[in-house]
């Protein structure tokens, strides 16, 4: 006999994590989220990507391009961060591996999401003038 | 597993792999999905770079998107329109299937060619705008 637990104390230590629904249903809503989101952002990409650094500026302070840069940002990388574990749970077996690059990828998406937000706010919230608040 | 003999786990039939497949438009559907979820992953990285270089000043900007302007990161911005693209109808036909619709082989093949036509179109005409917009 290699188990001395209680019928009742096995059953109740394996299964299921109990977070499996709100791991989906979060993945689903943010996939909805970005849909529209995403185009506008296309949409955004198409004017700044013919706009100087002054005129890149201006767009961000304008409060409507500063939030909905900042849903991009943080639902995007959100998703990004769900949707990465799958891919490396899926493929990396070998627990330190997986550990390690499960920790990176949220390493890699707290801090990207971290400096974007910083910097969106940054300029969203500066005041106008010539290379507003930059050192 | 706790019954048989030692190593019959091993015996036990695996799941049919990539070599075993006859690939098909739904296969290139989910493994597109994928990979352009990882494309993208590093395109959100990229963006987060941008915001950063904005904040950091007209020099940092300059040098920024100086970089995705060179032919290769024209290559990269082309790549990720097409990964957003793909990974929009992948996303879109996947919000179907967690609904119950759109499970029929037929119906399954078309939406995946209709996803991968979208995002071809929608790609060369985002190209074609930024073009004429004198983005390029």
């Amino acid at each position: 006999m290699s188990d001395f637990r209680t019928p009742l104390s096995r059953a109740r230590g394996l299964g299921s994590a109990k977070h499996g629904v709100s791991t989906w249903l979060f993945e689903r809503v943010s996939s909805i989220t970005l849909v529209p989101i995403v185009l506008w952002a296309v949409f955004s990409g198409l004017k700044l990507a013919s706009a100087d650094y002054q005129a890149a500026r201006v767009w961000m302070q304008s409060p409507v391009n500063a939030v909905l840069t900042l849903l991009l940002i943080i639902v995007g990388i959100w998703h990004m961060h769900v949707g990465l574990r799958v891919v490396i749970e899926d493929y990396i077996s070998k627990p330190l591996s997986r550990a390690a690059l499960l920790l990176l990828n949220m390493f890699v998406c707290g801090l990207g999401g971290a400096l974007a937000v910083f910097s969106i706010l940054k300029v969203a919230l500066s005041v106008g003038g010539l290379n507003g608040g930059a050192l | 597993m706790s019954q048989g003999k030692p190593g019959a786990a091993k015996a036990r039939p695996l799941s049919p792999h990539l070599q075993v497949w006859r690939w098909h438009i739904t296969m290139w559907g989910s493994i597109l999905n994928r990979a352009t979820g990882v494309a993208l992953y590093v395109g959100a990285l990229i963006l987060a770079g941008w915001a950063i270089a904005l904040a950091s000043g007209q020099d940092a900007y300059i040098a920024f998107t100086g970089m995705l302007g060179t032919p290769l990161g024209l290559l990269v911005m082309f790549g990720l329109t097409f990964s957003l693209y793909f990974h929009l109808a992948a996303g879109v036909r996947h919000l179907f299937w967690d609904a119950g619709k759109g499970f029929d082989p037929k119906l399954a093949d078309l939406t995946g060619v209709a996803a991968l036509g979208f995002a071809v179109v929608a790609t060369l005409a985002t190209w074609a705008i930024a073009f004429m917009t004198g983005a390029l």
